[in-house]
């Protein structure tokens, strides 16, 4: 689908009615939290970054699934993060020097908010030995503790424990640094992520719990799969928490920092519940034909999507215009281009390399103390 | 040399290696104030504090997850399981989590974690507390496995445990935790994956863990003094890493194996093990290998029966002689 460039060229495409209720009904909400601390303080700069950093995002799902669907180089779960990349970037982008991130396994937007490149993603998902995991993990398991983004994880909520851990390790050996812990909607009823949020507010553990909510888990609507609201159950466990738009780019860094910094200044967990939509299935292999209207979607892409939104706050701020739109956009096409260009020319992992990265002890044969055998056949 | 309890000493392991590595925190139920349900723990949080030692709700994925999670930024939380029965409300922690996630980031991250607790039956406590699932475990590539059968074994293996930059699950047994034995008081440390000959005998090999040794050695001293038959019995202590070389070379000294173990039969550690025994040292054979495992049903209640359903020393003493 040709992603919709400045809001002059879409005028033009675009029915009149629609487009001008867009734009008045956008300008007045993104325009307050335009003016909060955390964003007034942004140079031109970091804005074009931000922009550029949810367009490579798009870009880059936008050719693994080409990868995937027609040249078959991409196997097994691929989980788009298309519609939902302001939440990552938004996120991520308030992150400080002691801040951990951790996610499901619609991971590809954070991986790439907190500055993997794409080369190494692109060849993890094809699975060759120049992946971020070495071929070892595939899509849902895209790690960088260099960059204190921890995956990347497959079961539903598993990851959530994982992320007060990171909060407990974090206030146990006195530093102050926050864990971002992702969750979508369809996680927030598995007993672990309970358990989490429990151990999380008897502790005072410096989490941010983020509820990352597109609608759907899987097939299944909020409607028909939660009790109540989501972030809402914070209150069981007297947990400040709050609900906020992830379209809006600026609402989604207001309202991360505002919690990432009662963690970071109280170590005090929360919940934040992230609206947020996915254009596409649960992963590639949902068909998106029982669940929901094509005529949603279109609603989304055509009135809320993320980056047009922002990339129309920016033209209004005059941080943007058509020949940096359109500069943006090619060069993130190039990138996304080469990257499967890099992951095709790379070497598959060999046989030898299956039993490797299992153990750290025998992946440090000069400091290994154990005897014995670790692996049979 | 001290004659200390097994139970005392996994408490001199802790508290020596808390001492030791300002990371090591201890974790779990009851841990803390209740000085340990089987009084294992007693004393540290008196000693080393609530930083260090800390109780937890009963909420073992959340705590066991956030542990693994903890030791990704380098803390070494040892974390305690009341009962090893109480693993499968944490296995997606336990063996998706903590074993995976070096593989899966391709060896960027290690899991440098202890599960420890008693893992047995034999105690009146019915089917879902007395488990035994060190081969379970053992299955998964990722972790390491630990049954020491003795005070001496249990302290040595679990301060390697400790220092041990992989997930190691340390496997107790609540009926052993009184036995005394010798212990040094000088430190010392027993690496993962050595066996250790309990008994020298040359008529057969019974090779055993945890507490099956202890039966396995009375049923040793039976077939000696009512048969004059001599058993080699060797303690397997780590099954993961496994001492294939102390198996075999026992195998290659007696020629007639018989496995003893108190897990289920099928796909028991014992299964593993005979595997290896048939594969590398088949002309040793005299005979099939042999095993008694628990008898095959979830385990039983009524106490008697309790005891007939696990290897006791008459059992094993009964299979040794239709060997030989």
């Amino acid at each position: 689908m040709p992603f919709p460039s400045s809001k002059k060229s879409a005028t033009a495409e675009e029915k009149s009615t629609g487009s001008k209720d867009f734009d008045g009904a956008v300008s007045a909400a993104v325009s307050k939290s335009a003016q909060a601390a955390i964003n007034v303080k942004l140079t031109a700069e970091q804005k074009i970054e931000f922009y550029r950093t949810m367009l490579r995002i798009r870009r880059f799902e936008e050719r693994c699934i080409r990868s995937y669907a027609q040249e078959r180089k991409i196997g097994g779960f691929l989980h788009l993060y298309i519609g939902q990349e302001a939440v990552a970037v938004g996120c991520c982008s308030v992150m400080q020097e002691n801040d951990q991130v951790i996610t499901a396994y619609r991971d590809h937007g954070h991986a790439i908010a907190v500055g993997m490149p794409l080369n190494p993603l692109m060849a993890e998902l094809y699975g060759k030995v120049t992946g971020c995991s070495k071929g070892k993990g595939g899509s849902m398991h895209f790690f960088d503790p260099s960059r204190r983004y921890w995956g990347g994880h497959g079961i539903v909520g598993g990851q959530v424990p994982l992320g007060a851990g990171l909060a407990f390790g974090l206030k146990y050996k006195g530093i102050k640094g926050a864990a971002l812990t992702f969750l979508g909607d369809g996680a927030v009823n598995q007993g672990a992520v309970h358990e989490a949020y429990n151990l999380a507010a008897l502790w005072d553990l410096p989490v941010v719990f983020i509820i990352e909510n597109n609608g759907y888990s899987m097939g299944t609507s909020q409607a028909r799969s939660s009790a109540g609201d989501l972030a809402k159950r914070a209150e069981g466990y007297n947990m400040a928490w709050d609900v906020c738009d992830g379209h809006d780019f600026y609402q989604v860094r207001e309202a991360t920092e505002k919690f990432l910094a009662l963690a970071r200044e109280k170590s005090k967990p929360s919940i934040l519940e992230i609206k947020t939509y996915r254009y596409r299935g649960h992963s590639v292999s949902d068909p998106d034909s029982t669940y929901r209207d094509k005529a949603e979607i279109e609603e989304y892409r055509r009135t809320k999507d993320p980056i047009q939104l922002f990339q129309n706050t920016l033209v209004a701020e005059h941080v943007l215009n058509d020949a940096l739109i359109e500069k943006i956009d090619t060069e993130a096409k190039e990138e996304a281009e080469n990257s499967a260009a890099f992951a095709e020319a790379s070497p598959y992992p060999t046989v030898e390399d299956i039993s490797k990265d299992v153990y750290w002890e025998e992946d440090n044969p000069s400091q290994k103390k154990s005897q014995g055998r670790i692996f049979f056949d | 040399m001290p004659l200390i309890s097994y139970r005392e000493a996994i408490n001199q392991a802790l508290a020596e290696e808390l001492e030791r590595d300002p990371n090591v925190v201890l974790m779990g139920e009851e841990v803390a104030q209740f000085n340990g349900a089987y009084k294992v723990t007693e004393g540290l949080l008196a000693r080393f504090g609530a930083k260090r030692v800390i109780d937890t709700p009963i909420s073992e994925a959340g705590f066991i997850g956030a542990g693994i999670g903890a030791s990704m930024l380098g803390v070494r939380p040892v974390m305690e399981l009341m009962f090893w029965s109480f693993y499968s409300v944490a296995f997606d922690q336990i063996l998706n989590n903590a074993a995976n996630v070096r593989y899966m980031s391709g060896g960027l991250i290690n899991v440098p974690i202890v599960i420890r607790g008693p893992a047995n039956g034999g105690t009146n406590v019915g089917a879902t507390h007395s488990h035994t699932p060190e081969g379970i475990c053992a299955a998964h590539p990722g972790v390491k496995v630990v049954c020491p059968a003795t005070a001496y074994d249990a302290k040595g293996l679990l301060k390697s445990a400790i220092r041990d930059n992989d997930p190691v699950f340390f496997m107790e047994n609540t009926i052993l935790y009184n036995d005394k034995g010798e212990v040094p008081a000088e430190e010392y440390l027993i690496p993962l994956g050595s066996a250790d000959v309990k008994r020298q005998g040359t008529d057969l090999t019974i090779v055993a863990h945890g507490r099956a040794v202890i039966n396995s050695l009375k049923a040793a001293e039976l077939l000696k003094a009512e048969h004059d038959i001599s058993v080699e019995v060797v303690d397997l202590r780590s099954i993961r890493p496994l001492d294939e070389e102390t198996i075999l070379a026992s195998v290659r000294k007696t020629h007639r194996v018989l496995l003893v173990e108190e897990n289920k039969p099928f796909c028991g550690v014992g299964a593993q093990i005979s595997y290896i025994i048939q594969s590398k040292a088949f002309d040793d054979l005299d005979a099939p290998i042999k095993r008694v495992s628990a008898i095959d049903a979830p385990a039983i209640y009524s106490k008697p029966l309790e005891d007939e359903q696990l290897p006791n020393p008459q059992r094993i003493r009964n299979a040794v002689l239709a060997m030989l």
